[in-house]
């Protein structure tokens, strides 16, 4: 019992902290043959840009293929011949940047960083030779100005706790005690069956509501992510609780052994939740069928309805439609399960 | 001896209604849907564009954005706060503002803002929104320069030809990225799962009882426990190896052989693991929970979805303790670069090492007497 309460706590912190996506200190290798004034320049700024730091120097071009192969080098710049000379006289001087490509995200991000670093310098050239015609872009990034991936993630895992706790632990919970046979003594009892199927849904509706304090109050004090609408932001997770509650009812009717509930709802619940409800891969890089069967995930609402309320800080009435989709989506749950939630044993 | 447990456990295997169809199914299913799904690449970001300008200039921008293919115009706001609220409700990531007088002062003092605003609650897509709208202005500039004439390439601009190339995956395909990995989390969840939630199986029924008073050694009940995952373990990588060349085209770089050798001793690693789990819990929904905790950590500190160097150092420090991180590279490596054995060869020991403790752990931790 204690891993329910342990596990939100070092989902938050593991993914507040160690689960990024930002490129840091990626590593970088470098063949010069030209080393001259202004590849010097230019190395300078790539070692003393945040993103990366200069970890070889390459000398020889073949080398490219070992270093990759070693593991150890994230990206490889090569600087042209005579670069100095051809940059300010020619216009042909060039940086190839070799990416490793079997991590298409970070070599896309690592590209358009070191692009920016020569671009910014290349700028500054142009600067100083008084060149017409210059946009200046000025950015500014909304919400979350230090592009924190904990901003992003941490609803996602608000959503995966609540499906984890409320739905798997209930069907479990119901299972084992058909599969005990005490099921049999609680429904020969007089106490009626929606008070059996209610006196178990309460201490996991308890559990989730401490888990949700404790990640609220982690998010917010230890990862410093805006609380946002609270009010809202409570309010919808309480309807998500009931929905998956509801869920965890649904499946405990279907199936009959434990082993069967829990693969049921791993494989049914959690993989669609982790990979289909936006926390991890975007649902607009996905192929149409799955962005339509997405729709079907209730977790994928909450996320976009907590990314909402609570980095935006919007008013309720940008969620209006996610809460109406969770809301028809837990009745619908809850009538069924209550239906088939049977009286009586085979 | 060991050969009548193995014929009991398989025929377990056998019997179960379940277990047969999900080694079959689960690694399909997974490799079948799974690569398609985990994409994280960023395209359709939606630009909303608030032009305060109205000069010829400003709408030849502003036409220029939807070819470049990353960018859909979702809509051409009046004002700010038009704009603000599109974002608000999600019907916009990007927000690009044309000020007053852009056009006049593109000519007069040859220099002119724009300014950018991106929701930044997913950093990346922020990040990357702004950026290739940066790109496209300094190549719209670009335009305006060579149209005026006022520059030929021959004079004293300076200028360098920047030119990305992406080894190993050219196309950046995510699949690519993926497949490799998406076989170590099969391999992980049914080579781990499997034996934890088997041994409280037999504790949970009372069979245990019934193997703790014959004369068997600890050692010989888990290795006829570890046995049958191994052998199931290669069932899923040949099924996942099948898959990965028909439907992905995906064959791997390096040798077959060495991902075989290298899958034997990581399975016998994660069975281990969940042997030892099993042998510490009482019920199989304490196993499980157990058993998932870890398994999600390991996952998610594998490097796997995020990699390794943008963690902290404190966090990358753990990950040493990770069998998964060292698979996981090992397949990616192999299948990718081609790296061979003596390029992986820490990584190897590595394995070993985790395969010898966590299953002396595992014979140590059974215990025959309650």
């Amino acid at each position: 019992m204690l891993i329910v309460l342990i596990m939100p706590i070092v989902q938050i912190i593991l993914f507040g902290f160690a689960i990024t996506t930002e490129v840091r200190n990626a590593k970088v290798a470098v063949f010069d043959p030209s080393c001259d004034i202004e590849t010097q320049r230019i190395k300078q700024r790539i070692d003393a840009s945040s993103y990366f730091t200069i970890a070889q120097n390459l000398t020889d071009y073949n080398q490219i293929n070992d270093v990759f192969k070693k593991g150890k080098i994230n990206i490889v710049v090569v600087f042209s011949k005579d670069f100095a000379n051809n940059l300010l006289h020619t216009g042909d001087a060039a940086i190839q940047i070799v990416a490793d490509g079997s991590e298409p995200n970070q070599a896309s991000t690592q590209v358009g960083y070191l692009s920016q670093i020569f671009a910014s310098y290349q700028q500054e050239l142009l600067e100083q030779y008084h060149v017409p015609f210059r946009i200046v872009p000025n950015t500014k990034m909304l919400y979350n100005p230090q592009r924190k991936d904990a901003y992003n993630f941490v609803p996602g895992v608000m959503g995966i706790i609540m499906i984890l706790i409320c739905a798997m632990m209930t069907s479990i919970a119901i299972v084992r005690e058909k599969e005990l046979g005490t099921m049999e003594i609680l429904l020969a009892s007089p106490i009626k069956p929606i008070y059996i199927i209610f006196a178990k849904m309460i201490p996991y509706m308890v559990l989730s509501l401490v888990n949700l304090t404790t990640i609220l109050l982690l998010s917010i004090f230890v990862l410093g992510v805006p609380p946002g609408n609270l009010f809202w932001l409570v309010i919808i997770s309480i309807l998500f609780i009931f929905l998956s509650l509801s869920l965890g009812l649904l499946i405990s009717t279907l199936v009959s052994t434990q082993a069967a509930a829990m693969l049921s709802s791993a494989m049914g619940l959690l993989v669609p939740t982790l990979l289909l409800s936006g926390i991890i891969f975007p649902i607009e890089s996905m192929p149409v069928i799955l962005q339509d069967i997405s729709v079907i995930v209730p977790a994928r609402w909450y996320i976009t309805a907590i990314r909402k309320l609570m980095i935006q800080g919007v008013d309720v009435q940008y969620v209006l439609k996610e809460f109406a989709i969770l809301s028809i989506f837990a009745v619908i749950l809850m009538t069924v399960s209550l239906k088939k939630f049977k009286i009586r044993l085979m | 001896m060991l050969k009548y447990l193995l014929e009991k456990e398989f025929k377990q295997i056998q019997r179960n209604p379940f277990l047969p169809k999900m080694i079959l199914f689960m690694p399909i299913m997974m490799m079948l849907v799974l690569p398609w799904a985990a994409n994280q690449e960023i395209k359709g970001i939606q630009l909303s564009i608030v032009d305060h300008d109205h000069s010829t200039l400003s709408e030849r921008l502003i036409h220029k954005i939807p070819s470049s293919g990353y960018f859909k115009l979702t809509n051409i706001s009046q004002s700010n706060e038009e704009a603000l609220e599109s974002i608000d409700s999600g019907k916009s990531d990007i927000i690009m503002e044309i000020p007053n007088h852009f056009e006049r002062d593109l000519y007069t003092s040859s220099k002119a803002p724009i300014m950018i605003s991106a929701n930044a609650v997913n950093g990346m897509k922020g990040g990357l929104g702004s950026q290739y709208l940066g790109n496209i202005l300094s190549n719209y500039s670009e335009n305006l320069r060579e149209e005026a004439g006022m520059i030929s390439r021959q004079t004293s601009i300076p200028q360098c030809k920047i030119i990305p190339e992406y080894k190993f995956n050219p196309y950046l395909d995510y699949k690519v990225f993926m497949v490799p990995a998406l076989m170590v989390m099969l391999l992980t969840m049914l080579a781990g799962f499997l034996p934890a939630l088997n041994i409280v199986g037999e504790k949970e029924k009372g069979t245990i009882e019934q193997i703790n008073v014959t004369p068997i050694p600890k050692s010989i009940f888990i290795l006829a426990k570890l046995i049958p995952y191994w052998i199931i373990g290669f069932v899923v990588l040949t099924i996942c190896f099948i898959i990965a060349a028909l439907v992905y085209h995906l064959i791997p770089v390096g040798n077959l052989f060495l991902i075989c050798i290298f899958a034997a001793v990581y399975i016998i690693v994660v069975s281990g693991m969940g042997l030892v789990i099993s042998n510490y819990s009482d019920t199989m929904q304490q196993a499980m929970f157990v058993m998932w905790f870890f398994i999600m950590i390991l996952i998610l500190m594998s490097g796997l979805f995020t990699p390794i160097s943008s963690m902290p150092d404190w966090a990358q420090k753990i990950t040493i303790f990770n069998p998964l991180r060292y698979f996981m590279q090992v397949m990616r490596q192999i299948y990718l670069k081609g790296s061979g054995f003596l390029d992986l060869l820490p990584h190897f020991i590595a394995l070993c090492s985790f395969a010898l403790f966590l299953n002396l752990w595992a014979v140590l931790s059974y215990k025959k007497s309650s």
